[in-house]
């Protein structure tokens, strides 16, 4: 297996649906020449030609209009969002278009696209290009919701969120593109709606996505070594659909749930597990649920006060280290 | 207030490239008259209270989409707002699916999951109708753009209101549209009111479609959208266009509607004698009527459509009247691909 980075990895991905299916169509802002100002598309547009890779102007709803209308005719196209706190001016094609035209319907349209963001603070760009926006897109009835914590189930996830019929938004963690994992060569798919179990354990499983999964895991070592606590860490990697069943076993056997989450706290993807596991798996636990969040608040750019809001692995450790 | 209309601005009479034989002039009398009846009934029914939620008619504006269902090929795209009806039936969505949609019958074109603003039927190339202002606009570039990447010669044709002139998706779309030079004909049906306000009173240019071409490199196209013919040209031109990889039309067809803008609203801002103009003296499907007769057609040839048009929206109304509620459980299915609603496991 190669060492690939998450930026790497998304590249590999679009290049491996693009070659097995001539009808993936890729667009976005500054994504073929310039190769994305993440560098996550580098290469595509030598590969595939321009009219396979185009450049757009600066017109989200354009282009995600355009995706959309490509999905109902038999295309299948990934567009990008350069910041995932740009679907604020685009929100309307997502939600009110993307979403619902299957069931509006009644099962005529298909929808069968990717839109992939940048997501996700720790870069220091401010309250306008640092939101993490997932439990946005998972209040929405219609929409898949995929964020990846490795670069390796980037090349996977975003394989399958290519090949699925239904439309998803695949937000990749911004602070996240240079980090390396090994990465299976040749094609690779992973299914969505899969959990992951990132680490084994017995006495509280935390739940955590995308760039919360290392420092979850960071966290779990220090607590096993210094506090005695065994965490099981699960990367639900998918938020729509949902595999409750493996948070909901995890929790049957720790009798603890910590969740760790970017986005703020009011509705954040936690509650609602929190809630099924509140009534599906209430007799099994021995604490109360925690929720680790980043407080209701707007990011701060500097780093020392951004650092304050988005969950550490101090906070982490912290917490886990006082439940009962 | 509305919009001065002149009919010396407004294109009027035939260019003469596109000859329109006897039986193309009876196919756009028959459409008109269709539709006609088909808007009628649905306000007779919304009156009656048979139909659910509301509706958005477009009588007075059914030679816009005469013209361009004469001219379409069988596998183009038609995006059109929720003042769709006479769009959609244009392209071949049947009248009783149509009403029964709107009375939330089981045989209703969606089955009561969309209702009155979304008809759509994709097997007919009626690609949605759109209730939030503009958005289609965009979705209908895709649709072109798709066509354009898979070689088809097919366009993608986008009706809209002249408030949608003034939103976002307006200028991101034609903009998108006329850079790729994709193969989409964007039709502003200029009915001179938004919702309940004169569109002259909140648009900073007085034709507010045709006097943005310009902003796109496009053409300025101002028609008498009441002219059913005029309208068919203007249509085979642009289809032409988009077709030969000329890039996208942008028309602008000035018309009216003869009742408010949704069965809520009784249209009383708009002045009676201007209200009277329109519909004694410039409504379209009568004055096509007369062209014809004054030009020499054969009166029963007219009064067969007639006949028979009567005849259907009878038979489509019997026909969705006696069609039930759609069953229960129809609610959770088709939020996903595999046919149902689940978001976990």
């Amino acid at each position: 297996m190669a060492q690939l980075s998450y930026r790497e990895a998304v590249a590999a991905a679009i290049a491996q649906e693009m070659r097995r299916d001539p009808n993936v169509l890729f667009l976005g802002e500054d994504v073929a020449v310039a190769g994305g100002v993440f560098k996550a598309t580098v290469g595509l547009l030598e590969e595939f030609g321009p009219l396979r890779v185009r450049d757009t102007p600066i017109s989200e709803q354009a282009i995600l209009g355009a995706a959309m209308g490509a999905a109902m005719t038999g295309l299948k196209p990934i567009a990008e969002i350069m910041f995932s706190d740009f679907f604020a001016v685009c929100w309307d094609t997502v939600v009110n278009e993307i979403a619902k035209a299957r069931y509006m319907s009644n099962g005529q349209h298909e929808c069968p696209l990717v839109i992939r963001s940048a997501n996700g603070g720790g870069a220091r760009f401010g309250a306008q290009h640092s939101q993490s926006i997932e439990n946005w897109a998972m209040a929405v009835p219609g929409i898949k919701v995929v964020a990846p914590s490795n670069a390796a189930d980037v090349k996977g996830l975003l394989a399958a969120s290519i090949q699925d019929p239904d439309p998803v938004l695949f937000f990749e963690q911004k602070s996240m593109y240079g980090t390396k994992c090994a990465v299976p060569e040749g094609d690779y798919v992973i299914p969505l709606g899969q959990a992951n179990i990132s680490r084994e354990g017995s006495d509280v499983t935390v739940v955590a996505l995308a760039a919360m999964v290392p420092k979850a895991l960071k966290a779990a070592k220090i607590l096993q070594e210094k506090h005695g606590v065994s965490c099981e860490v699960i990367d639900p990697r998918c938020l729509v659909p949902l595999d409750t069943k493996s948070i909901l076993e995890s929790v049957s056997k720790t009798g603890r749930l910590v969740t760790v989450e970017e986005n703020p706290r009011l509705c954040g993807w936690g509650a609602e597990i929190a809630s099924i596991v509140g009534e599906e798996c209430f007799w099994n636990l021995d604490s109360p649920i925690t929720r680790i969040t980043t407080p209701h608040i707007p990011l701060a750019s500097v780093d020392v006060l951004e650092d304050l809001m988005i969950p550490s692995v101090d906070r982490i450790v912290s917490v886990v280290s006082e439940m009962d | 207030m509305g919009t001065k209309v002149t009919k010396s601005k407004a294109k009027t009479g035939s260019a003469g490239k596109y000859p329109l034989n006897e039986t193309k002039q009876l196919e756009l009398y028959q459409k008109m008259a269709e539709c006609r009846a088909l808007q009628q009934r649905a306000h007779d029914l919304f009156m009656q209270n048979l139909v659910k939620g509301t509706t958005h008619l477009g009588l007075g504006q059914e030679a816009i989409a005469a013209g361009f269902g004469a001219a379409m090929r069988e596998d183009d795209y038609t995006f059109n707002t929720y003042r769709g009806h006479n769009h959609n039936y244009v392209r071949g969505v049947s009248m009783t699916a149509i009403l029964g949609e709107l009375m939330g019958r089981d045989i209703g074109q969606l089955r009561g999951k969309g209702g009155s603003m979304h008809i759509t039927d994709t097997t007919k190339g009626a690609m949605g109708s759109y209730a939030i202002i503009g958005a289609h606009m965009p979705i209908a570039a895709g649709a072109a753009w798709s066509a354009q990447y898979r070689g088809t010669e097919q366009a993608a044709v986008c009706f809209f209101g002249d408030g949608t002139t003034n939103i976002g998706t307006f200028h991101e779309a034609l903009n998108f549209a006329a850079v790729w030079k994709l193969p989409v004909v964007y039709v502003c049906e200029n009915n001179q009111y938004m919702e309940y306000t004169a569109i002259g009173d909140v648009t900073a240019v007085p034709n507010p479609a045709a006097d943005r071409a310009a902003s796109y490199g496009l053409p300025s196209i101002l028609v008498d959208g009441n002219d059913a013919e005029v309208m068919y040209e203007t249509a085979m031109a642009a289809l032409e266009k988009a077709r030969s990889g000329g890039g996208p039309t942008l028309i602008e067809a000035v018309t009216y509607r003869h009742y408010g803008h949704s069965r809520a609203d009784p249209g009383k801002y708009r002045p009676d004698e201007e209200v009277a103009e329109w519909k004694n003296n410039r409504d379209p499907v009568p004055n096509y009527r007369n062209k014809l007769l004054a030009a020499g057609m054969d009166e029963s040839k007219l009064a067969a459509i007639d006949a028979n048009t009567e005849e259907m929206v009878d038979k489509a109304t019997e026909e969705a009247k006696s069609s039930g509620p759609p069953p229960d459980e129809i609610a959770f299915t088709d939020v996903w691909a595999d046919g149902g609603a689940a978001w976990r496991n």
